[in-house]
């Protein structure tokens, strides 16, 4: 099994993302991550998915994600080609012995710390799942005392866009 | 296209004019709380026919009658929570097949959504798996636009039904009508045209093959492409075999048409599939009661396989040539190709010589056929047989799930596109006579016989009450053999004649009771009951069924229990291991592959 990473245009109207998740489910594939949000078009949702699937399933789920009729485009973006990104907000214990430490560690992985307590503080941190379990692998002998990760996002390398040209976008014409 | 007009009018009012310029001029129903304020218009509608019908459940398979047997769009129409989920079992099986059927439901008004209000059911959120797509409307002026939308959806690209659920609020808010409207589909975009290169690549294939088979699906009757179908194999030469969903679309009296192939096909259909060296599937979907046990289906054979949804190429069986577009296209196309391929000499005119001698010999040795029974009842396979001759190739057979439906697959000769209509993806019982009531509005000049089971009878028979009171004299010839017969037939095979919950007891011979009696059920609904129990009195009753033309008619055919569906693939093995009959294992010559 591989890990793909699936941009998907949807149009930006209700139930659409219950459509593509339960599609998902019911034809037997897993999410790994999904992440939602608008793009430079108004009326256009952007998905970021990622799925653990063989090539030949990925075909076949591909496929059946361009049979919903609210989707514009799909693109499965190459790991290499791409840049991929996931945010992670991580509450650590981080009392006046171990607190510069914790500070250190956020430093090395480029992490923000957004909040502070007495006795914890908030590490913000992005970059690639790897980075991301890098920096929970450190943390984690300090104390972790929750943490919530978002969906991957991703765009490709380049001046190239996926957004579909106004060409794509038009609608179709009913058959006199 | 008429010129855009536009006019003050009530949601239902936008909604009813909406039907009737799309050209909807029959819709199957029934009126509820929140579809209520559509129902008043539709009474002074006199471009749409509302067939009032005694369930949803009848609605649907009623639209989907008409669908399959018109080529145009099935209307039904249901109210909110249990008329819409009463739709559910026909969307799903308008979904399975591929029917054009646009479902419009009532909704609880916009405020009360989300608070299980009286009647309240998420029937977009149900029927998402089961819709090719579905609407909520969100506001009246957007009615006619939706319309239009779910109408093109359900007719193009490869049909299915499109669900419009409208809250009653909107229905009932003051709107303007403007006819045409633009369609917003900006996702959706099926592929009509096939790539020419794959084309000639696939008729390169066609022409050099030496066991080639056109596996022909019921993608070929969506695409009205019959006619082209007959020139293509004509000029190939190739054996055709016509699935469950294609019955019709090849005549059965052409020498190349081998048949079903599948769990109860032919064995020289299936013996074809198997041996191959060339499939060439057309608007076929390599379901499980073709293949049988998937990785050992046509071992040898290289696949093409034409579809207009993507989706199908390479899901089951992985194809070698993938075409995508309408069947009726590709098929023209490959006409053109394979033409200019036996032109230019690229095929040995000898290379299928073997292949249909081998066929040939097959199809001699196992034709289909039943053994006489041995309790002294009726044959049902004779008097399927005996219904399709006098009935003839013009009449319409829409068979419901089970033994008589595969023996209406195999024993009625099927010779014209449209006139086989059954549940082949879903297998929905109860599907005939509310279908065969769709089919007979929709074609009212023609007999429409539903072909029936007991326990399938018993399940939507209540239509036929609608059928009398709206004057749809369709036929029903009901199989009677007191059971589940399909099912009881497995308990006989595989589960050592143990027969749990099987015996429906509508013919018990000990007690000389008939639970129901369905002549009287018949006339309790308005319709001609006749009963038929000895092979003399079969052609009989069959002619004068036929000469009732103004009120339906049921026959019971009482029939024997033990008949068997022969031949078979038991599921779940190989289709080399097809049974041509019980204990009967077709023996292959040494010649053959």
């Amino acid at each position: 099994m591989n890990k793909h990473t699936l941009s998907v245009l949807v149009e930006n109207k209700p139930g659409v993302l219950a459509r593509v998740s339960s599609l998902f489910s019911r034809r037997g594939f897993n999410i790994d991550s999904l992440a939602v949000g608008p793009t430079e078009h108004p009326e256009i949702s952007r998905m970021t998915i990622v799925v653990n699937v063989d090539a030949l399933p990925l075909e076949q789920v591909t496929k059946q994600l361009n049979k919903l009729v609210n989707v514009l485009k799909i693109v499965e973006l190459e790991p290499t080609a791409s840049v991929q990104r996931e945010l992670l907000l991580v509450k650590v214990r981080a009392d006046l012995a171990t607190r510069s430490h914790v500070l250190e560690t956020a430093q090395l992985f480029r992490a923000k710390v957004v909040d502070v307590a007495t006795d914890a503080v908030t590490i913000e941190a992005t970059g690639t799942g790897d980075k991301l379990e890098a920096l929970i692998r450190v943390l984690e002998p300090f104390g972790i005392r929750e943490l919530v990760q978002s969906g991957m996002v991703a765009l490709g390398r380049g001046a190239r866009s996926i957004t579909a040209p106004s060409a794509t976008l038009r609608s179709v014409d009913r058959p006199a | 296209m008429s010129s855009p007009d536009s006019a003050a009018l009530s949601g239902a009012q936008s909604l009813v004019r909406s039907l009737e310029s799309i050209g909807a001029d029959v819709v199957f129903g029934i009126p509820g709380g929140a579809i209520l304020p559509a129902y008043d218009p539709l009474l002074d509608s006199t471009g749409v026919r509302h067939v009032l019908v005694r369930h949803e459940q009848g609605a649907g398979h009623a639209a989907t009658g008409y669908a399959q047997a018109t080529g145009k769009v099935g209307v039904c129409m249901a109210t909110s929570g249990p008329g819409a989920t009463n739709l559910v079992t026909p969307i799903a099986d308008a979904y399975m097949d591929s029917v054009a059927m646009v479902a419009i439901t009532g909704q609880v008004p916009s405020a009360a959504i989300g608070t299980d209000a009286f009647q309240e059911a998420d029937i977009c959120g149900i029927t998402m798996p089961i819709t090719k797509h579905n609407f909520l409307v969100q506001a009246a002026e957007d009615i006619p636009r939706t319309i239009a939308e779910a109408f093109h959806l359900a007719s193009t690209g490869r049909p299915g039904p499109v669900l419009v659920d409208i809250p009653k609020d909107i229905l009932q808010a003051q709107t303007t009508f403007t006819w045409p409207p633009r369609l917003d589909l900006p996702g959706y975009r099926p592929t009509l045209h096939p790539h020419s290169k794959q084309v000639r690549e696939a008729a390169k294939l066609m022409v050099t093959a030496r066991r080639p088979v056109l596996y022909v699906g019921g993608g070929v009757l969506k695409a009205r492409a019959a006619a082209e179908l007959r020139v293509l194999a004509e000029l190939s030469g190739i054996p055709v075999v016509t699935t469950l969903m294609a019955r019709g679309a090849f005549p059965d009296s052409h020498p190349q048409h081998l048949g079903m192939p599948g769990m109860h096909g032919t064995v020289a259909a299936v013996n074809a599939l198997q041996k191959a060296d060339l499939i060439v599937a057309l608007g076929a979907r390599f379901d499980d009661r073709v293949t049988g046990k998937l990785s050992s289906f046509a071992p040898f054979a290289t696949v093409v396989h034409a579809d207009i949804d993507p989706a199908e190429i390479s899901k089951n069986r992985v194809a070698d040539v993938p075409i995508v577009g309408d069947a009726r296209e590709v098929i023209a196309e490959l006409v053109v190709a394979v033409k200019a391929e036996l032109d230019a000499g690229h095929a040995d005119p000898d290379r299928m010589t073997e292949w249909w001698m081998q066929l040939n010999r097959v199809r001699d040795t196992y034709p289909l056929g039943y053994p006489e029974p041995t309790d002294g009842m009726l044959a049902p396979q004779y008097v399927i047989s005996r219904l399709g001759a006098i009935a003839g190739p013009d009449a319409l057979y829409v068979a419901g799930v089970g033994q008589h439906q595969m023996w209406a697959a195999q024993f009625v000769r099927y010779e014209k596109p449209y006139t086989w209509l059954n549940s082949g993806g879903l297998g929905t019982m109860g599907y005939a006579v509310p279908a065969a009531m769709g089919a007979k509005v929709g074609r009212p000049d023609a007999t429409v016989w539903a072909i029936d089971g007991d326990g399938c009878f018993q399940m939507t028979n209540q239509e036929l009450a609608t059928c009398a009171v709206e004057g749809i004299p369709i036929k029903v010839a009901v199989i009677n053999n007191g059971n589940l017969g399909m099912v009881r037939q497995w308990q006989t095979l595989f589960y050592d004649g143990r027969y749990s919950n099987t015996d429906l007891k509508t013919h018990n011979k000990a007690e000389q009771k008939r639970v129901p009696d369905f002549v009287k059920l018949a006339d309790a609904l308005g319709c001609v009951g006749l009963r038929c129990e000895t092979a003399e009195d079969v052609d009989a009753t069959i002619e004068k069924a036929m000469a009732i033309n103004d009120q339906p008619v049921v026959i019971d055919f009482v029939v024997g229990q033990d008949a068997m569906v022969w031949p078979m693939v038991p599921a779940g093995t190989s289709n080399d291991e097809i049974l041509a009959a019980r204990d009967v294992r077709p023996v292959w010559g040494p010649d053959e592959v």
